[in-house]
């Protein structure tokens, strides 16, 4: 590839007491692509995902967005810079509304007078941008914005969690296990949704163990093992078995050694 | 090899053709149970007001005095504390949390703004001004210890509370002021006893203080990021805090207004008890009175749940309840064992409302 990574890492490094859950890991995100990163139980892929997303402060190692050197402390920061995430948790507050998880945390104000000294949420507006992200995703068959998260299944609460980083994530989205609590149907519907937002040009960081999933949607895949990316490799060129037995340490993908 | 693995793909979900393609629909809830429960889901209040409406009835007919404008203003006037105090305690049960040192709060407050006045001779505005300040503070303490060193709230209050009531007595050398000195040195300390009085009822200005904070506190917790950040709060706090709420900051700002409310609520016991007493009973009742009308109020103690005009339902209830069974003249105990009642039948209609989405 000669176009720049939007996202790029180098060198993380992460250590819990004894346990070096990132050793010296790079990582790169092109523009417009769906990059799966898969990996066995413990190999550090949430630890590389917290790093990226600001939940984690590595110890060691630099990140470029767009070129820029950056350094968050808490997903907040991540978030003001153009990098949402959906959590496998999904982060959202069942007792309120859909509207109000869309918005929790960046509310809108009234303008004018009740806005600024009344402090009163703009629940219209707030309303209206709401229902346009779920319809641009194609989330229209929920009809009440205003109904409590807890009410809705679980493929739609997972609908609404990615309308919701997709609608604020301006350079980057990720996605942690987003069909790992989802029946097969629900599965397909959050699928095309992830589709759709890598048709609006973000690009996307996909982290799954199902194969089949990560094999259809993903254009690369950054396959982690001991705490660093082993290889990255394209879902044309390799099956599924080959994945799993290079994620597992069963082969070794070639021009590759072992270092650890 | 590619095809290999599309085909895998592909295969494994052939089975899905011809099954229904809708995913996301919602159908119309068909029992009227079911009705009842997602509309209580949405309005939770509605169960204190029905049963308030219905007991306002029943008193109605079985006392003759009962619908008398002095009966009623005289029940408003004996919740003007609990209604204060129990706003305090709603935001911090919204909280997930539980207050019981509010009635400690309210009554060190209280003894605070008297000595200040009396004991050192500071303007009686002035005093107020640092009682309210104190108050605050004081709530602030409980949030500190419960946001950032991660103490439970019912043990760190329960710890506070007796702390704060201790100190009262030592700071206060057990004296009660007169009520005849504050009215003659500092009659602003009881400026929430003086009543206006349209056609001979009495309504006290605490009265409409108790009705105006609710509103204040029904708008803030609706209709702001702070309010909607409170729920959150109490809701999943984890979610919360990925979804960018500043948690922490929420819960001592949520601890620390509820002292505010406490010392506001200590303030008002001036003007209604006249003197200023260290061995105020609201110190030991206030907080089971306030978290009473908070239950009764359909406020979940899980937190995350409920409406503030429900704890002032709640607390109108338990106002009711007192003077209707004392006008119909029954043992006042029965007041006592209709609340208890009242109390588990709340808790009990908050889980099945909790069940709405199972």
């Amino acid at each position: 590839m000669t176009q720049e990574p939007i996202l790029k890492a180098r060198g993380l490094t992460k250590r819990y007491g004894k346990v070096i859950a990132l050793n010296d890991c790079d990582f790169d995100l092109y523009p417009g692509e769906i990059l799966a990163v898969i990996g066995d139980n413990g190999a550090g892929k949430s630890t590389l995902i917290k790093a990226i997303s600001g939940a984690v402060v590595p110890d060691e190692g630099q990140i470029w967005l767009e070129g820029r050197e950056v350094s968050f402390k808490t997903p907040i920061e991540a978030r003001a810079a153009g990098i949402e995430t959906v959590y496998q948790t999904l982060a959202m507050s069942p007792a309120l509304s859909i509207a109000d998880n869309m918005f929790m945390g960046r509310e809108l104000r009234k303008p004018g007078i009740m806005g600024t000294l009344f402090r009163q949420l703009d629940r219209p507006r707030m309303e209206k941008f709401a229902r346009e992200k779920l319809n641009e995703l194609g989330l229209m068959t929920i009809q009440n914005i205003n109904q409590a998260v807890e009410t809705l299944s679980g493929g739609q609460r997972q609908g609404v969690a990615v309308a919701r980083a997709a609608a604020f994530g301006s350079k980057v989205v990720i996605l942690d296990e987003p069909t790992a609590a989802l029946g097969v149907k629900e599965s397909r519907r959050v699928l095309e949704l992830i589709r759709d937002v890598k048709n609006r040009g973000i690009p996307i960081i996909l982290i799954s163990h199902n194969m089949p999933h990560v094999f259809e949607i993903a254009d690369r895949i950054h396959i982690h093992r001991l705490g660093r990316r082993l290889c990255v490799i394209r879902p044309q060129d390799y099956t599924m078995s080959d994945a799993v037995a290079f994620m597992t340490g069963a082969r070794l993908p070639e021009g590759v050694t072992e270092a650890a | 090899m590619s095809n290999d693995a599309k085909s895998v793909s592909s295969a494994y979900e052939a089975g899905l053709k011809g099954a229904a393609e809708t995913v996301a629909e919602f159908h119309e809830e068909q029992g009227a149970l079911k009705k009842l429960q997602h509309w209580l889901h949405q309005t939770p209040s509605a169960v204190p007001m029905i049963v308030l409406v219905v007991s306002v009835i029943v008193f109605g007919l079985l006392a003759d005095n009962f619908f008398k404008a002095t009966t009623l203003s005289t029940i408003l006037q004996q919740i003007a504390i609990v209604g204060i105090l129990g706003c305090a305690q709603t935001i911090v049960i919204l909280t997930a949390g539980i207050d019981l040192s509010v009635g400690a709060i309210a009554v060190f407050s209280s003894v605070l703004m008297g000595q200040m006045t009396f004991r050192y001779g500071i303007p009686a505005p002035a005093a107020i001004a640092i009682g309210l300040a104190l108050g605050s503070a004081m709530g602030a303490l409980n949030g500190f210890l419960i946001a950032r060193l991660k103490l439970p709230p019912f043990i760190v209050t329960l710890g506070t509370w007796q702390i704060l009531l201790a100190s009262n007595f030592i700071y206060s050398r057990n004296e009660t002021i007169r009520s005849s000195d504050i009215a003659e040195k500092a009659p602003a300390l009881q400026f929430w006893g003086q009543a206006i009085q349209p056609g001979g009822v009495k309504v006290l200005y605490a009265v409409f203080l108790m009705i105006a904070l609710v509103a204040i506190m029904a708008y803030v917790l609706r209709n702001t990021a702070w309010g909607r950040h409170v729920y959150a709060t109490g809701d999943d706090p984890d979610a919360a805090e990925l979804a960018g709420v500043p948690t922490k900051r929420v819960l001592i700002q949520v601890y620390a207004l509820a002292g505010l409310f406490c010392a506001i609520a200590g303030w008002v016991m001036i003007g209604r008890f006249g003197s200023v007493s260290p061995t105020a009973s609201t110190g030991q009742l206030g907080n089971i009175q306030s978290i009473t009308a908070v239950v009764i109020g359909g406020i979940s103690l899980f937190g995350g749940r409920g409406s503030i005009l429900g704890m002032f339902f709640g607390a109108l209830i338990v106002g009711v309840f007192e003077m209707g069974l004392r006008l119909v003249g029954t043992d006042p105990q029965w007041t006592f064992f209709l609340i208890g009642v009242l109390i588990i039948f709340a808790v009990a209609v908050d889980q099945w409302i909790r069940k709405v989405s199972a």
